[in-house]
């Protein structure tokens, strides 16, 4: 198969980008979508020319490193997919494809298709976990949970932090990806002595980093490549909500004091 | 070259009692002192995050490094089926004894009786602490947690979360070890890759990093460094692993003076999708499960070209169910593995390459029905057929073994420290307690027993004996490993040739594939050994690393750890020379009985193979750690009755 490929080059974070065209021929319909970035890379290496940077790792769907808007859909045209699953043999032969970095003002360029995503993981650290120390639990069957809502918390939990609910939304908004992680705690029973303060930290610090609001276009759930729930987001919602209107001297947040490199 | 005592250290007393006791008799850091101690943790997998939490909760000042953009994104994260754990929550007879004995006996016999019954002993812990932490584990309708079986074993001792156990452990690591950063606890270095260790007057000081994304070099002092970095399967070029694991952190500690332990110990696992195309980059696990309603096999003749549907019932060789006919197709991961190596190699591998075998469900689907099968495998069909276009309801899949994990690694003591004073190794990157093959459903268990439970009370034992340090960066230690450090990414940027470096990944893989894979011989070792050096020497003449090492070079950082593999490759193929027996997924061609089974030399090899660096260009130093079973009996494995 031939494509003709028209993709983003930036040198760096504060240095202007443009794209680029280049031509791919002779790829194999069973080349996963990286694997033929891999094919174009060497013939860029062989011509002594800087490869093209992008993220990816596992190359099986959960490790959330690939992040490529491929002709203006975040992770490419096929539902519940990551850009590393995205054979070629989904591509017409002969096709223009255009490939982008994930855009959002959180998610600045740091080299070609490489973004940094560090502000999700700030949003995490705002609250995304149970404050439990290692020896200090109970056996594990003293508190039972419900088999539904295990099924349902762990649906939420599947999130792999790739950005794609964030570049798919027009506003550059997180909810997706916040509420996936407020939802699975908010459904177990450990999760609830902290649910409020929870639940304000990450989304103050989602709004501190730069993200927008959601306005309920549901574009994040159409290119989530684990297909988290819509219903999340409404329950973010509530949650917020119910935290927001609860007395505040209950929460006691913590202004995040993180390292910064 | 001084060759170190290899005293594992074992405390005294009765097994069952060590660990009990050793907790009770080790040094303690009072919390006002523990804040003026500083830990280094390399890596934040299931290991690293666990013990870079775990030692921040303790009150210990930690920096935890990562070359991800995110703590989230290490490997474990691809683990699927589970975690085992001695609960014996289904009363069906489960113990640590028995979680200890069958791990033994998994590891046919080749890892230390006190470490892997302290691993058993722990699992329990892990489970309560993952579940307080709102991991969510599979549940039955009264809201307890659910079991299933796994190889190795006659008990259901074993937890997951559908297929993404090992995601979810680590993103509960990853949330303990996000809210140590939170209170400032934990320095994160995220894209920064550790290239060397800083050991001054025989004591690890610290490390030398490279951040990605600017390529600055910096040095990095503390009390102690614990190394969290992963097995080295990806030395194979096509492997299970995610495509940045690698080996580095590990070799430049062995360089530095830490011995490496069983470095030709790597696990092959059976059924994986086979590599169909040569830029291909990948190969995909797929569960073991499969096995128990598909019927693997092959076409009698060699070069019968036939698509499976034409080939009648009487020109097929199901060859597992004729040499095994007791365990069939269920038979071990490398017995089964070692025979679709044989069967492809006689020229009976199917598939566009040759190397592959049939995975048949038509019986299955027949006797069963199709819905019974999709609901046992459904999520599995798709994502085959997802992967290779070819639809597994009407074809038969297409399986070949694939390099999954490494039983090798630093050689620690029972303490976890390597021959090194103040540098630990915890989970795939130490040797400890998988002996020559790992059980599935314990690699996970291993590396948060490691990270949650053992690390925090043994660092601690040392770290009482070592007051803090300065933590100086301007000695003579760390000015030597900076500059060597600079060399060596000077030198690969001055080489400036024209050929990628993955085709020189690609050629050690297949190099060790075929040599010092799934089955070894002495002339095929040999050989590669002769091999190994010209690799590395063109390697070192014709690559090209396309940029500066001052800058985002995504080149550089691949370079570095595939010359590092390149070195490795000789350690790791001389390891497989020596060890004159077969036992586990070693299996040297020269010993095996008359029907093609392993046999093990217990009166020559029961003992841990550890490697010394002897300097540039000259080989390795060979010593043992005898192993001694006073609690169980050595003896043969059988799978044919």
């Amino acid at each position: 198969m031939n494509f003709t490929l028209h993709i983003w080059r930036q040198p760096g974070r504060n240095e202007t980008g443009a794209f680029e065209t280049h031509a791919v021929t002779g790829i194999s319909p069973d080349l996963s979508f990286l694997e033929m970035l891999d094919v174009l890379n060497e013939e860029l290496v062989g011509r002594g020319e800087a490869p093209i940077a992008f993220d990816h790792d596992c190359r099986e769907g959960i490790c959330g490193s690939c992040a490529m808007v491929i002709n203006g859909d975040p992770h490419g045209p096929l539902p519940g997919t990551t850009t590393c699953q995205l054979y070629m043999r989904h591509f017409d032969d002969g096709a223009e494809i255009t490939v982008e970095p994930w855009r959002a003002r959180a998610f600045p360029v740091l080299r070609d298709l490489i973004v940094d995503r560090g502000a999700l993981d700030a949003i995490v650290q705002a609250g995304g976990y149970v404050s439990v120390n290692s020896g200090a639990a109970p056996d594990a069957h003293t508190v039972t949970v419900a088999k539904q809502a295990a099924d349902a918390a762990f649906e939420a939990a599947a999130c792999i932090g790739c950005g794609a609910c964030v570049a798919a939304c027009p506003n550059g908004s997180a909810m997706l990806f916040t509420a996936a992680k407020v939802v699975q705690y908010a459904l177990l029973p450990q999760g609830a002595p902290e649910r409020s303060r929870r639940v304000i930290g990450m989304v103050e610090t989602m709004d501190a980093a730069g993200f927008g609001n959601c306005s309920n276009h549901y574009a994040c759930v159409e290119a989530c490549p684990k297909e988290i729930p819509l219903y999340t987001i409404a329950r973010l919602n509530r949650e917020f909500l119910g935290a927001a209107l609860g007395s505040r001297e209950f929460i006691e947040l913590e202004r995040p004091h993180a390292h910064e490199e | 070259m001084q060759v170190p005592a290899f005293d594992a250290r074992i405390p005294d007393g009765p097994l069952a009692a060590k660990w009990q006791r050793h907790r009770a008799e080790v040094r303690l850091v009072s919390p006002t002192n523990k804040r003026r101690y500083r830990v280094i943790v390399v890596g934040s997998g299931l290991a690293g995050a666990a013990a870079a939490a775990s030692l921040a909760e303790l009150g210990y000042r930690v920096d935890c490094f990562t070359f991800h953009d995110s703590p989230r994104r290490a490997h474990s994260v691809a683990a699927q089926g589970g975690i085992n754990a001695a609960k014996n929550y289904r009363n069906d007879g489960d113990s640590v004894e028995r979680l200890f004995r069958d791990t033994i006996k998994g590891g046919d016999y080749r890892s230390r009786e006190a470490n892997v019954y302290r691993l058993a002993e722990v699992s329990n812990q892990i489970i309560d602490h993952c579940v307080a932490q709102g991991i969510p584990f599979a549940r039955d309708y009264a809201g307890y947690l659910d079991n299933r079986s796994f190889g190795g074993a006659q008990v259901s001792r074993t937890f997951y979360a559908r297929g993404q156990t090992g995601q979810q452990l680590l993103l509960g690591a990853y949330g303990a070890l996000s809210r140590q950063v939170q209170a400032g606890q934990v320095r994160l270095h995220t894209r920064s890759e550790m290239l060397d260790l800083v050991v001054d007057d025989g004591v690890a000081r610290g490390i030398i990093t490279r951040r990605l994304t600017d390529g600055q070099i910096d040095r990095h002092a503390a009390d102690a460094v614990v190394l969290a970095t992963g097995g080295y399967s990806n030395i194979y070029y096509l492997s299970t692993n995610a495509l940045a694991s690698n080996v580095t952190a590990t070799y430049r500690a062995y360089r530095r003076g830490a011995w490496f332990a069983n470095p030709s110990f790597t696990q092959i696992h059976p059924t994986c999708i086979p590599a169909v195309e040569n830029h291909q980059s990948k190969l995909t696990l797929m569960s073991e499960s499969l096995r128990n309603d598909g019927r693997i096999w092959v076409p009698q003749a060699s070069g019968d070209e036939r698509p499976p549907g034409e080939i009648p019932e009487a020109e097929r060789d199901y060859y597992l169910e004729r040499l095994y006919p007791a365990f069939g197709n269920l038979s071990p991961r490398d017995i089964s593995s070692r025979a679709a190596k044989a069967v492809c190699d006689e020229g009976r591998g199917v598939g566009p390459t040759g190397q592959g075998v049939y995975l048949d469900f038509s019986e299955a689907i027949a006797r069963l029905g199709r819905r019974v099968i999709r609901d046992r495998y459904g999520n599995l069909f798709a994502m085959y057929q997802r992967i290779t276009g070819e639809d597994p309801w009407r074809l038969p899949m297409r399986i070949y073994p694939a390099a999954h994990y490494t039983m090798g690694g630093l050689w620690v003591d029972y303490d976890l420290m390597t021959t090194v004073p103040g540098l630990f190794a915890i989970g795939e990157a130490n040797f400890s307690d998988h002996g020559a093959n790992r059980l599935g459903a314990s690699a996970l268990m291993q590396g948060l027993a490691d990270g949650y439970f053992i690390l925090p009370q043994t660092l601690g034992h040392y770290l009482a004996g070592h007051p803090p340090g300065e933590l100086r960066t301007d000695g003579g230690a760390f000015v030597d490993a900076e500059a060597d450090v600079e060399r060596r990414l000077a030198r690969l940027v001055a080489i400036g040739g024209r050929t990628p470096v993955e085709t020189f990944h690609r050629r050690l893989g297949e190099l060790l594939s075929e040599a010092c894979g799934m089955s070894r011989s002495r002339a095929g070792l040999e050989q590669a050994l002769a091999e190994i050096p010209a690799l590395r020497e063109q390697f070192w003449n014709d690559i090209c690393v396309c940029g500066g090492s001052d800058e985002f070079n995504v080149v550089i950082e691949k370079a570095g750890r595939v010359a590092d593999y390149l070195e490795f490759a000789d350690v790791m193929v001389r390891d497989a020379l020596a060890r004159e027996e077969s036992c586990g997924a070693h299996f040297r061609t020269e010993h095996q009985t008359a029907d093609g089974e392993a046999r093990r030399n217990d009166a020559a090899f029961a003992h841990v193979a550890t490697w010394g660096f002897g300097g540039d260009g000259e080989p390795p130093q060979r010593a043992t750690e005898p192993l001694s079973f006073a609690h169980v009996q050595l003896a043969e494995r059988d799978y044919r009755q």
